[in-house]
């Protein structure tokens, strides 16, 4: 039962905790949607908000029928899974409810039932005659940029810029000279104005989350504002305890002007309590079997997964690599290191999170701000600058204010406007770069130079520390190569791949960049390490501490666009003779590479013809990241499901079809798991929040996503919504999830059980994951090959079913021919 | 010469008609149905206007073919083609065959592809109609079809609450507009004692001297004018909607609510311009509503912190100069303007989701915390009260809220008291009478009998107002709005004599569609528990085939160009005397509500968040 006592503070504080917490647009990074849920067994919390928050949280019980049919979830998993669930015994009762029971599907949600009282009482829509105002004020107050014409009173804090505007105006926000005056005698407290318009206390926290749900979009923004100012270039200070107020007094006016006196605080006229929100909610047989089928259709996958890489043999220690290049984790990436090491077999590839191991901020030449380029949860101490930068700004006068105007606009529009014509011509008939473009090659000048070692501690800029001291470099190159397992055997050329993608017309941006560089490209880091890792006096530490680079190993920064598949490369001018004539015949490796990773990614578009060359595929590719009206330029982490954490020879004979994450480790020079330790503590939270944020939105597009991108408008430079007078829409729009499947994240690591079960439980943050089984942790032992999979707190040894693995005898053609999202294959 | 311009409106049909049959899921072939027929109809629009240039650009009419003739009124289908239609047919055919090939790729997967390609063909029909039309019976067949697929694209989202929600509210408005143009109607052809073509206006002596004679007429036609075309261009007071139209997918919005469908009003002007150019308080008028929208427009234009909305208020600010322009005569001015201007706010609209990542570079680079805006040496007080009005767009929203929805709600509820079954038993009744009445007309003495066609006029009035304001019942909405079209054609033949002839060219498209509808909702009602007014169903989900049937019967009711209804509502008010104002004036406002009552019939009942919950459902603010 809920106390009768409101607690302000405390609703507030369970209130932010349930929003969405999307940052704005520009600082889109993948988290878990349903974040509030982490502390309880995903099976319940798939259940409870459901329930609560009227969340699809699960395919339909018909769309696992039909995978079912289609052999996606195959039979014996799922009685498998129901015998762990619910007993040998209870096999054939379940699969019979299983495939024939008609389910009750309509479901009923606790959220907004209270406050649906007004309609049914008074027959009254409060949300027609708030949400449009209360939107506007909220997107003008926090505008970025849009606005010719700012919010004239800011700097106060949101409800004290409207109470003084409403003190000195001719006019008012709201109707009735009454409420008015509350604002102005701030006679407006939380709790005041919900005994005025809810009357009982036991009703005031169900009230008000009825209420920041029925726009949760909004609510979540200015929590996410109010928790971090510095989110917006321009600072608003907001809080959603100032918008409840704003809220809840626009309401009283809409009932005071509506009803005038006849009506009552809702708490009097309900004469029905609702079942308070967050009451136990009970399990259903529903509920069950879509989590049966769901645990069922993970494991189909799964199981082909694992059976793959116990197949494979350990690599024997090769010497004399032509060169070494290190990736991102990043599922994207998984193709292009396959592609290199078929092109050219004595190349060795790895992943590791894409900075690289080296936190800062980054200020840009010109540039008036200092922009995170590590994972988001960590502060950096450092700043890199860019400097002798020839970052060059086009303008596109159809971005400016001026054809706004009046009469500026009537120039324009007699004369630009005719420009336009052409310009939409040519980008239809012929797509190219242009201003609008984001493109992942213009976040640093290739030709800048950075400001990567610290001569003097007290050069610092914005209490940061400007540039690394030889020392703080040298541990950050020991970290980044003892953690992929990379302390020998040095070819002449290591590469360090950052990775950044090229779009236009896509509010999501940031979401397609590196989810390791705070949603940035992570070319500066690439170039950052390169430098440091080249860097003499690093070399002799690291010598020191056992890890000794040739002389002749040089280490070359670059970048690698996902969307248009094409590569960057830095500073090659510092290359020695011989491996500039090295790097020359590399670059070869590479350009066929990407034309043929190109053409593997095409085989989802299904407007590209993929059985073409590699070459002419890579170019209609290409073309998609120019073009206006192309709402996919890339797919991003669509489909993502594995994240293996061990060596490459685990993985290098298999199919894995970009879906999954490869983060190179060695257990040998690890093993107490001290790498591994980080290594998991930034892969739960990073990989299992971008996989989670798929799971979610693809699920429950509507309630969890953002719908179709199609109508979407930017609000104020930090969201998007539908049309002009919608709610803001967290989430990720339809066209980057239509292809996903719904299958959380199965981390495998390559080590013994006993290390993984002491690492995974150092921290609780991290334990959290695992042990509720928001992504799911398998252990594949070193020697045996043995598979554990952690349940219950426990790592359970697993017999693998016998499944035959695929074999792959023409990949090519398999690419050509295939659309859906294919399972491990093994490459002949 | 002339006769080729029928080819321009044939294309679009027969693409149109080609589209409509072609599968749902082929999107190949339903795009290139689109690219062909409007790539065709660019390429063949300007060589014709090419040769019509070299040919020494006389303007052409074409008198097609009359759909109905009786002594006193025939109803002729007409083209004509000058440098307005030349202009208009240019720009909107450039524009859509470049929206088509855009909305290819960019609606590639979308639910509902084949929907959006056959509504834009529709639109571009009903454009192509309107900019050749000859005479304003032709131009209002465009003109319905530019309304109904405006709904429809607004809509296009139709499980989700707003866009329904908004397009009802658009379309309301263009039923203004609607009405606006049949009232013109109906006074012009009193005034001419004919149906006139826009042509017979180039005849300055013959508009003169009509016009001396009946200058009040005179003034009321253009009023009327004045009025479709404020509608249609979002001016005051009707700007509001322009922003809310902005509901569907990008590319419908950049090319309709940019551009084509916001400069429509614009086009009547011009068309009719010498019509009203001696007229001019007229021309003073059109100049200042020109000027107050301009500047209400830019005020709320510079408050806006929305991408789409900024666009639409600075496009009717522009729009606000052309009108200007028109006024002053400076016709080719305003051409040129349109044109610019659509074609500027289509491509700001299309490439209106780049512009976070290009603003936020720009502002990353080169950030001025504040900038002083010319308001800020205005008085706090000022500054604050006009920034609050232009954050409110100046109640404009409201303001139709109060004057339009209001009243007719308030209308209906005030006749709560008339119960399904009492008002049906009450309609037989009136309706035998009104048939004896006429029977016998000749023994009612005279001084009853003027009044007979405004007591049945106000019934229909009263029939139309209750089937807009029922909740419960949509058969008995139904049949309301059926028998307001009984009740009107009684009231109009107390009127005046006419054959019988004319009442079934206004009925049987009525009864046709009344019955279609009737049989679509027993169908429904027979497979859903529920189906009243009280909320939207968005039944369109599980049932399309019955909402396309539905919307069909509707369209019919509502004298949409598919049955004689459509023909027999400008017979209908030809009946109606010159000096018979209110009695016009009562028939046309049941038209409208009549209307208004239909489409929010189909909205509650097809269109919305599906009742069901199973399925994945928008939240209702989004």
């Amino acid at each position: 039962m809920q106390s009768t006592a409101f607690h302000e503070h405390e609703v507030l504080h369970k209130l932010k905790h349930f929003l969405p917490a999307q940052a704005p647009l520009k600082d889109f990074i993948h988290h878990n949607t349903l974040h509030a849920f982490q502390h309880l067994p995903f099976r319940v919390a798939m259940r409870e908000s459901s329930e609560i928050f009227g969340y699809k949280t699960t395919l339909t019980i018909d769309e696992y029928r039909q995978l079912l049919l289609a052999g996606a979830i195959r039979e014996s998993v799922l009685r498998e899974t129901i015998a762990r669930l619910k007993g040998e015994d209870q096999v054939e009762v379940w699969m019979k409810k299983l495939l024939h029971q008609e389910f009750k599907t309509e479901n009923t949600t606790r959220i907004g039932s209270i406050r649906s009282h007004w309609k049914k009482v008074y027959r009254i829509d409060l949300d027609s005659w708030v949400h449009p105002i209360l939107f506007r004020i909220l997107c003008s107050y926090l505008d970025q940029g849009i606005a010719m014409w700012n919010f004239p009173v800011w700097h106060k804090g949101f409800l004290s810029s409207i109470r003084e505007m409403e003190r000195a105006s001719f006019t008012s926000f709201f109707k009735t000279k009454k409420v008015r005056n509350l604002l102005l005698e701030g006679k407006c407290g939380i709790e005041y104005l919900l005994t005025l318009i809810v009357g009982d206390p036991t009703l005031f926290e169900g009230y008000l989350f009825d209420q920041q749900f029925a726009h949760q979009g909004w609510s979540g923004m200015v929590s996410a504002i109010e928790d971090n100012p510095a989110t917006l270039l321009d600072h608003r200070k907001i809080s959603l305890h100032d918008l409840i107020i704003l809220e809840l007094l626009l309401e009283l006016d809409a009932l005071e002007d509506q009803l005038g006196n006849e009506w009552q605080a809702l708490g009097t006229v309900m004469t029905v309590r609702t079942i308070p929100l967050f009451a136990t909610v009970p399990v259903s047989e529903l509920s069950e079997a879509l989590m049966m089928f769901q645990e069922a259709y993970e494991w189909t996958y799964y199981n082909d997964a694992l059976a793959g890489l116990q197949s494979q043999h350990s690599a024997p220690i090769q010497a004399g690599r032509s060169f070494q290049a290190m990736f991102c984790i990043d599922d994207r990436e998984c193709s292009i290191r396959r592609y290199l090491e078929k092109f050219d077999s004595n190349c060795q590839t790895f992943g590791t999170p894409g900075f690289f191991g080296v936190e800062f901020f980054y200020k840009p030449e010109h540039g008036k701000f200092h922009t995170k380029l590590c994972p988001a949860p960590v502060t950096p101490k450092y700043l890199i600058k860019e400097i002798e930068g020839r970052g060059k700004h086009e303008r596109d006068l159809h971005f400016t204010k001026q054809t706004h105007s009046l009469f500026r606009g009537w120039l324009i529009s007699q004369t630009l406007g005719f420009w336009s014509a052409i310009k939409l011509f040519v980008n239809i008939f012929k797509p190219s770069f242009s201003p609008a473009t984001a493109s992942s090659f213009r976040h640093m000048d290739k030709f800048s130079k950075l400001t990567i070692e610290n001569h003097n501690l007290d050069h610092r800029e914005n209490d940061l520390q400007v540039g690394f001291t030889v020392e703080e470099m040298a541990t950050r190159v020991e970290g980044l190569l003892k953690s992929i397992g990379l302390v020998k055997d040095f070819a002449p050329l290591v590469y360090v791949v950052g990775h950044g993608s090229s779009s236009v017309n896509n509010p999501h941006f940031a979401a397609y960049d590196c989810g390791a560089c705070s949603g940035r490209p992570g070319s500066v880091n690439a170039r950052v390490i390169c430098h440091m890792a080249n860097h003499e006096g690093v070399r002799e530490i690291l010598a020191g501490r056992g890890i000794s680079i040739p002389a002749l190993t040089q280490f070359v920064g670059a970048l690698h666009d996902t969307t248009r598949d094409e590569i960057l490369f830095f500073d090659e001018t510092f290359l020695n003779d011989e491996n500039k004539w090295r790097h020359t015949s590399n670059e070869q490796v590479f350009a066929i590479a990407l034309d043929h990773n190109a053409k593997e990614r095409s085989r989802r578009f299904e407007i590209v013809n993929s059985s073409l060359s590699a070459e002419m595929v890579h170019d209609k590719v290409k073309l998609r990241s120019v073009s206006l009206f192309e709402p996919r330029p890339e797919l991003n982490h669509a489909t993502n499901a594995l994240c293996i954490v061990g060596d490459r020879s685990l993985t290098k004979g298999l199919f894995l079809d970009r879906r999954s994450f490869l983060n190179s480790y060695d257990y040998r020079i690890d093993p107490d798991g001290k790498y591994l330790f980080s290594i998991l503590k930034a892969a739960a939270p990073v990989c299992g929040g971008i996989n989670l944020e798929y799971y979610f939105s693809r699920v429950d597009n509507q309630k969890l996503g953002a719908g179709t991108k199609l109508p979407h408008n930017v609000m104020g430079l930090f969201g998007v919504a539908n049309g002009i007078d919608g709610d803001l829409r967290p989430g990720l729009p339809s066209q980057m999830i239509e292809v996903h499947d719904p299958i959380r994240l199965l981390i495998i690591v390559q080590h013994f059980p006993e290390v993984v079960a002491n690492v995974i439980q150092q921290t609780k943050e991290t334990h959290e994951w695992f042990i509720n089984n928001w992504v799911n942790l398998a252990v594949l032992h070193p020697e045996t090959k043995e598979v554990f999979v952690y349940r219950e707190g426990q790592l359970i040894s697993r017999i693998q079913e016998n499944q035959p693995t695929r074999i792959a005898n023409n990949l090519e053609q398999l690419v050509e021919t295939h659309q859906e999202n294919l399972p491990v294959y093994l490459i002949a | 010469m002339e006769y080729y311009l029928q080819i321009f409106i044939v294309i679009p049909l027969l693409g149109f008609i080609t589209s409509l049959l072609a599968s749902r899921t082929s999107e190949a072939l339903l795009s290139r149905i689109a690219f062909v027929t409007v790539g065709l109809n660019v390429l063949l629009v300007s060589v014709f206007t090419v040769w019509w240039i070299l040919a020494g650009h006389a303007t052409l009419n074409l008198r097609d073919f009359v759909i109905f003739q009786s002594e006193h009124y025939e109803f002729l289908i007409d083209f004509c083609f000058d440098k307005v239609a030349a202009v208009y047919l240019m720009v909107g055919s450039i524009l859509t065959f470049l929206v088509t090939i855009y909305s290819r790729f960019y609606l590639h997967r979308e639910e509902g592809y084949k929907r959006f390609f056959n509504t834009v063909l529709f639109f571009y029909l009903g454009y192509t109609i309107v900019v050749l039309s000859g005479n304003l019976e032709t131009l209002f067949i465009g003109w319905e079809i530019l309304g109904i697929s405006s709904f429809l694209l607004i809509a296009f989202y139709r499980d989700r609450y707003l866009p329904v929600k908004n397009a009802v509210k658009v379309f309301s408005i263009y039923r203004i507009a609607d009405v606006g143009l049949i009232l013109a109607m109906w006074l012009s052809h009193h005034l001419w004692g004919q149906n006139i073509t826009f042509i017979e206006f180039d005849n300055g002596a013959l508009v003169n001297a009509q016009l001396q004679s009946h200058a009040l007429v005179g003034i009321l036609v253009s009023l009327m004018i004045l009025l479709s075309a404020a509608a249609k261009s979002a001016q005051l007071p009707f700007s509001s909607w322009l922003p809310r139209a902005m509901e569907g997918p990008t590319p419908s919005s950049a090319i309709f609510y940019g551009s084509l469908s916001v400069h429509i009003g614009v086009f009547i002007l011009l068309r009719t311009f010498h019509f009203w150019e001696h007229q001019l308080s007229i021309r003073i008028l059109i100049g200042l509503l020109g000027l107050f929208s301009s500047l209400v427009a830019t005020g709320i234009a510079r408050v806006q912190s929305s991408v789409k909305s900024q666009i639409a208020y600075s496009s009717i600010a522009q729009i606000g100069l052309i009108f200007i322009e028109v006024a002053a005569g400076f016709d080719n001015l305003a051409l040129f303007h349109f044109a610019g201007n659509a074609f500027l706010r289509t491509y700001q609209l299309l490439v209106s989701p780049s512009v976070v990542s290009y603003l936020i570079r720009e502002q990353f680079y080169h950030f001025v915390p504040r900038q002083h805006t010319i308001e800020d040496s205005l008085p706090k007080k000022i500054e604050y009260t006009i920034y609050m009005l232009c954050l409110k767009e100046w109640h404009l929203d409201a303001f139709m809220y109060r004057f339009l929805w209001k009243p007719i709600k308030w209308a209906g509820n005030k006749l709560g008291f008339l119960q399904a079954r009492g008002v049906i038993i009450f309609l037989i009744v009136a309706a035998l009478i009104g048939m004896l009445a006429i029977l016998y007309q000749a023994y009612i003495p005279m001084v009853f009998s003027k009044y007979l066609p405004y007591v049945f006029g106000l019934i229909g009035l009263i029939m139309v107002f209750k089937a807009f304001t029922k909740r419960k019942n949509v058969q008995v909405s139904l049949l309301l709005v059926v028998a307001n079209h009984f009740m009107i054609a009684l009231a109009v033949s107390f009127n005046e004599h006419f054959g019988y002839d004319h009442t079934v060219i206004y009925l049987s498209g009525i009864v046709v569609s009344g019955l279609l509808g009737y049989l679509a909702l027993l169908r429904l009602k027979a497979l859903e528990p529920q189906v009243d007014l009280e909320r939207f169903y968005g039944y369109s989900y599980e049932h399309p085939k019955i909402a396309f049937v539905f919307l069909l019967a509707c369209l019919g009711l509502a004298g949409f160009p598919i049955t004689p209804t459509f023909l027999g509502e400008d017979l209908i008010f030809s009946h109606i005397h010159e000096d018979q104002f209110v009695l016009a004036f009562m028939v046309a406002l049941s038209f409208i509500i009549d209307g208004l009552a239909l489409i929010r019939m189909y909205a509650r009942v097809f269109m919305g968040p599906h009742v069901k919950s199973m399925y994945e459902m928008a939240y209702r603010s989004s």
